[in-house]
């Protein structure tokens, strides 16, 4: 007869694991997966690629070689980091070059601080930004949305909407005039413009944000005060001066906005715990984002804002309490 | 650019005058005035931190030896009497031999001897398990096995044994009394070193009735009192179906362990018995 | 609906047993008595080896002021006491009685006529429940003349009864309140005397209609009390989550219920109560839910204090092959048994079989600060903090933490994506904490 076991209580315990809540992110991943590979072919269907196997490929080695710790590669989290990484990065960047990244994600921003659940920052946007400071050449050339392409070299390449509107307005150009030369709104919310890998289509993004809320992956705290506050401030801007500031709707829909606010920002390991600390966190990503999109000199600013917020966090968890049971007694 | 060469020295140098006369100020104001003699002191102690000899630190306990002018009752677990002597030296005081001492487990059982009758899963450490139940082996008092001594010990001188669940403790132990004090079940004693490192001792803390602590564990103390009777020098204590030797009283006879049924008296560092007294080499079965 | 508000868990409920009817379970051949089976101190054995006893003799006295009675729960030959190994493995002193017959100490009225008019003074029912060694039977086993006494200075308003049994598998409260309404009822009368309040609520969760619409049906008799079906959630049987999901009124932090005006006591407890006070009868026998996936029959048992554990599964159909852990109590509190012959006790509410497969621990992940703990921990604290702010040693920032509010109720445990032992390491944190207050104190 086997041995009874002892352990402390609970004896009963969730069906949740670290890699179910995994997989089903990367799940929740494929509506975007599907809109990029529809408009950047197959270009995009090898960049995601290469991201994921190279994650799970350093992080394989990583583990085996230098820490010589447990092979943890198939919990979903270097997946996951693959799969962001890839999607934040323009579809025609040279393949050496996404394995470069991955090696920055994986062994620089996940390992060093000792593996999953420990990094301060998002290694997918750890990854990008080092390719985007290394390679800005390459990382500045988007290809142009054809529906499935499976032209891999000599892409048609050009700006992103918020690049062209950057350009526009620092050249003095009042908005009204740069709003022809982007696509539609329409086009925006479904992806038919330049941009990274999967950060294209809002809508399919959010479907996947969504599932997650569904599943309770991400809370709503996050996204919701992220994009409320760049759509304020924006607005506010735009009210301001509509010839000078673009209208909030268009920060919304382009740009990494939705993928940040909704994947990058909300990651378990780099945000804050409470209610409280979540919502400030998700205004300060919002507000820093716009300071660099509009007054910064990078077009776009979500990375950046993220990184810097991520630094953030183990102050706010310290500043803001979850509220406790019988703080503050209003009794009737 | 003559110009700006001489007003950035011009500044910049002011500047610099400026900021060290209020460092130097700030420095004169707060100056603490300390016994140059603690940092002498200081620097003979070994600076492992270890609070063994019951000061924060060793340079607090520089300063208390300084403060009050005498080494009574100051020990250096780690640095022995070569270092007090030292500090005296330095001091001009008188220093007092103590026997060195060593960090002993006085418990036997192992997986093999205390067989797991449960399977404990949790937070792996003594600390959490001691609150939950007896543990795997069922002796309410021995040895759980999970190693908070081991984690507790800043000197390397302690490992768990694989094979038997159990702490190892090396010869390198510094007796700091860390591991003490990490025991939720006092089962690390701190006993003097003994003579060429030979130490008796019973390795049990188990206060159940005889039966009871065998019926757990194949090498318990039960309590029958042979060795108390063997004991020419008064120096097993007896009570709650326990033996304790006192190791200021024990001569390291040798003359106990052989008579112990369970074999719960242990000796340490003796040379091989010679078969002489017959009779006493195969201990009696109880 | 209401429920509580903060945090909270929902796991899979598995009230297999609710349909049981509750069984008499033989007197066995000896039975183990600890002395310790409440709160407080253990009370002094009276009776010495060899004395004859009665059931509802008295034989272990509770001299402190928090500590309970113990009497036989049979009638027979004490055979010895000594230390016994309990529900932990650890060894506590028992008196161990041989059985012989079933004769009753004089004055126990054991018909099962209703008895309605409730003839002694407030002060007298508080003596009465003292004498007959009356504890809570939710578990926590606090001396239940304790809680009946309104300490100097603060008003009771409310009796708030706890038949919400949030636990998963329990059902013995539920079959209680089925089975043993207007006992229960007049229990409850009994104790709104003694406390000097007229209102009363049970809160039933709604996981349980049957008790809810059964219960209400006699309500027309008892004026002052009233149920309240309240929403399925753990933990909801903890007073202060109760209280708030009932009156919406919040316990401040370290303090006792009492302080909002409320009294909580469980269903089972206001059987007891009637028994003793309405039968002279004291707490000797109690409802125990034999329950698992893999039992054979899961029943409600009604149990003589002190039977072993062996005995009850054995009703049950017997030890399922496969059996990996034994639980008495609810899977979230209960503690798991090392020995299967461990007596039943004042606060044993269940014996629950887990199979091997869900016996065990889940592997260990790193934390993955997904907040989950924190999010669901019902007191509002952070979990995971916490617990590594006790695995460092770090007590101070412990307390500032508020970790000495934990009820443990094991949620962050239960929800922990990376199966970290949250909980274990929150206890030492509770323990050593609450030595370094304690020290502060002296």
């Amino acid at each position: 007869m086997n041995l009874l076991t002892v352990s402390g209580s609970p004896h009963v315990y969730t069906e949740e694991s670290v890699s179910k809540i995994m997989y089903g992110v990367v799940l929740s991943l494929i509506p975007a997966a599907l809109v990029s590979f529809y408009f950047f072919g197959l270009a995009a269907i090898l960049v995601t690629l290469t991201a994921v196997v190279s994650c799970m490929f350093f992080e394989f080695i990583i583990q085996k070689y230098l820490i010589k710790g447990p092979i943890t590669i198939f919990d979903g989290s270097a997946i996951i980091t693959g799969v962001l990484l890839a999607f934040i990065v323009p579809a025609s960047l040279p393949l050496w070059m996404v394995v470069i990244g991955s090696l920055v994600s994986i062994g620089m921003a996940k390992m060093t601080f000792g593996g999953l659940g420990k990094n301060i920052f998002n290694p997918a946007l750890v990854g990008r930004v080092f390719l985007m400071i290394s390679f800005p050449v390459e990382m500045n050339m988007y290809p142009k949305p054809t529906a499935f392409s499976t032209q891999l070299t000599d892409i048609v390449t050009g700006p992103t909407p918020l690049a062209v509107m950057k350009e526009g307005v620092a050249q003095g150009e009042k908005v009204s005039d740069i709003i022809p030369e982007i696509p539609e709104y329409v086009n925006l919310l479904m992806g038919n413009m330049g941009g990274s890998v999967g950060e294209i289509s809002a809508i399919a993004i959010l479907l996947g944000g969504i599932y997650m809320l569904i599943k309770k992956y991400i809370t709503w705290e996050i996204p919701t005060a992220y994009l409320g506050s760049v759509f304020v401030l924006a607005g506010a801007l735009w009210l301001i001066d509509p010839e000078y500031y673009v209208d909030p709707l268009f920060h919304m829909v382009t740009g990494g906005l939705m993928l940040g606010a909704i994947y990058m920002a909300t990651d378990m390991v780099t945000s804050p715990m409470s209610r409280w600390g979540m919502i400030v966190y998700g205004i300060g990503c919002g507000f820093l984002t716009l300071v660099i999109r509009i007054f910064g000199a990078y077009p776009e600013g979500v990375a950046f804002a993220i990184l810097i917020m991520n630094a953030f966090v183990p102050l706010i968890n310290r500043g803001f309490k979850p509220k406790r049971f019988g703080e503050e007694v209003k009794n009737g | 650019m003559n110009e700006i060469t001489l007003i950035s020295v011009i500044s910049l140098g002011s500047l610099g005058t400026i900021a060290a006369i209020i460092l130097y100020m700030v420095a004169q104001k707060f100056k603490v005035i300390e016994d140059p003699r603690i940092d002498i002191v200081a620097d003979k102690l070994p600076g492992a931190n270890c609070g063994g000899c019951g000061y924060a630190g060793c340079r607090a306990l520089a300063e208390e030896i300084v403060r009050k002018e005498s080494l009574d009752g100051m020990k250096c677990p780690p640095g022995g009497n070569e270092v007090i002597s030292d500090i005296a030296a330095v001091l001009g005081l008188e220093a007092k031999e103590e026997d060195p001492t060593i960090a002993v487990l006085r418990c036997s059982g192992s997986r093999e001897n205390a067989p797991p009758k449960v399977k404990y899963e949790g937070d792996i450490t003594c600390a959490f398990s001691h609150s939950l139940f007896a543990g795997e082996g069922g002796c309410p008092n021995g040895c759980l096995g999970y190693g908070d001594c081991v984690v507790s010990c800043d000197f390397d001188a302690m490992y768990m044994e694989e094979e038997t669940g159990l702490p190892i403790i090396k010869d390198n132990c510094v007796s700091c009394g860390a591991c003490v004090k990490a025991c939720p079940r006092n089962i690390v004693e701190i006993r003097k070193r003994g003579k060429k490192d030979r130490r008796i001792f019973v390795s049990c803390i188990n206060i159940e009735k005889g039966g009871v602590a065998r019926k757990n564990c194949k090498v318990a103390c039960i309590g029958c009192g042979k060795c108390v009777k063997e004991c020419k020098f008064d120096a097993i204590i007896f009570e709650n179906n326990l033996a304790y030797i006192d190791f200021n009283k024990c001569t390291l006879c040798r003359k106990c362990p052989p008579v112990c049924p369970t074999g719960a008296i242990h000796e340490l560092n003796f040379p091989p018995r010679k078969p002489r007294p017959e009779t006493r080499t195969e201990p009696a079965e109880a | 609906m209401k429920t509580f508000k903060l945090g909270g868990v929902h796991p899979p409920e598995n009230k297999l047993s609710q349909n049981a009817a509750i069984k008499v379970l033989p007197v066995p051949e000896t039975v183990t008595i600890p002395i310790s089976q409440h709160l407080g101190v253990p009370a002094k054995p009276v009776v010495a080896k060899g004395d004859k006893v009665k059931a509802g003799q008295l034989i272990a006295k509770g001299e402190a002021f928090i500590s309970a009675n113990v009497h036989s729960s049979v009638s027979g030959t004490v055979q010895k006491i000594d230390e016994v190994t309990e529900t932990s493995g650890y060894r506590k002193k028992a008196i161990i009685i041989k059985v012989e017959g079933d004769e009753w100490e004089e004055g126990i009225d054991l018909s099962t006529d209703l008895i309605k008019s409730i003839t002694l003074s407030p002060q007298e029912i508080v003596n009465r429940v003292n004498e007959k060694g009356i504890v809570g039977m939710g578990g926590a086993t606090f001396p239940s003349h304790v809680k009946l006494m309104v300490p100097q200075g603060k008003k009771a308003e409310f009796l708030i009864i706890n038949g919400v049994e949030c636990e998963p598998y329990l059902t013995s409260d539920h079959r209680l309140m089925l089975e043993k309404t207007e006992e229960m009822l007049v229990g409850i009368q009994i104790q709104m005397k003694a406390l000097g309040v007229d209102k009363a609520i049970i809160g039933i969760e709604n996981n349980k209609p049957d008790a809810i619409e059964h219960v209400g049906e006699f309500l027309s008799d008892y004026p002052g009390i009233t149920v309240e079906p309240l929403k399925v959630k753990y933990p909801q049987g903890g007073e202060k989550q109760l209280i708030k999901a009932l009156l919406n009124r919040e316990v401040p932090s370290g303090k006792l219920p009492i302080e909002v005006g409320c009294v909580v006591h469980n269903v089972g407890t206001s059987l007891a109560v009637y028994e003793a006070v309405q039968k002279n009868k004291p707490l000797l026998e109690r409802v125990v839910t034999v329950t698992g996936l893999n039992v054979k029959e899961p029943s409600n048992f009604m149990v003589r204090i002190g039977t072993p554990v062996a005995n009850l599964i054995e009703a049950a159909g017997g030890l399922p092959e496969n059996t990996g852990k034994i639980v008495n109590g609810g899977p979230m509190m209960g503690k798991a048994l090392n020995d299967i012959n461990a007596p039943v006790t004042k606060g044993t509410s269940g014996i629950l079989l887990f199979p091997e497969k869900e016996a065990h621990r889940r592997p260990v992940h790193n934390c993955i600060r997904c907040g989950r703990c924190a999010n669901i921990c019902p007191m509002g604290l952070e979990p995971y903090l916490l617990a590594v702010l006790a695995a460092n040693k770090k007590f101070e920032d412990c307390e500032y933490e508020k970790i000495m509010d934990c009820i443990e109720c094991g949620s962050c445990l239960y929800i922990c994506p990376s199966g970290r032992p949250l909980l274990d390491q929150i206890r030492i944190g509770k323990n050593e904490t609450g030595k370094l207050i304690r020290a502060r104190h002296k």
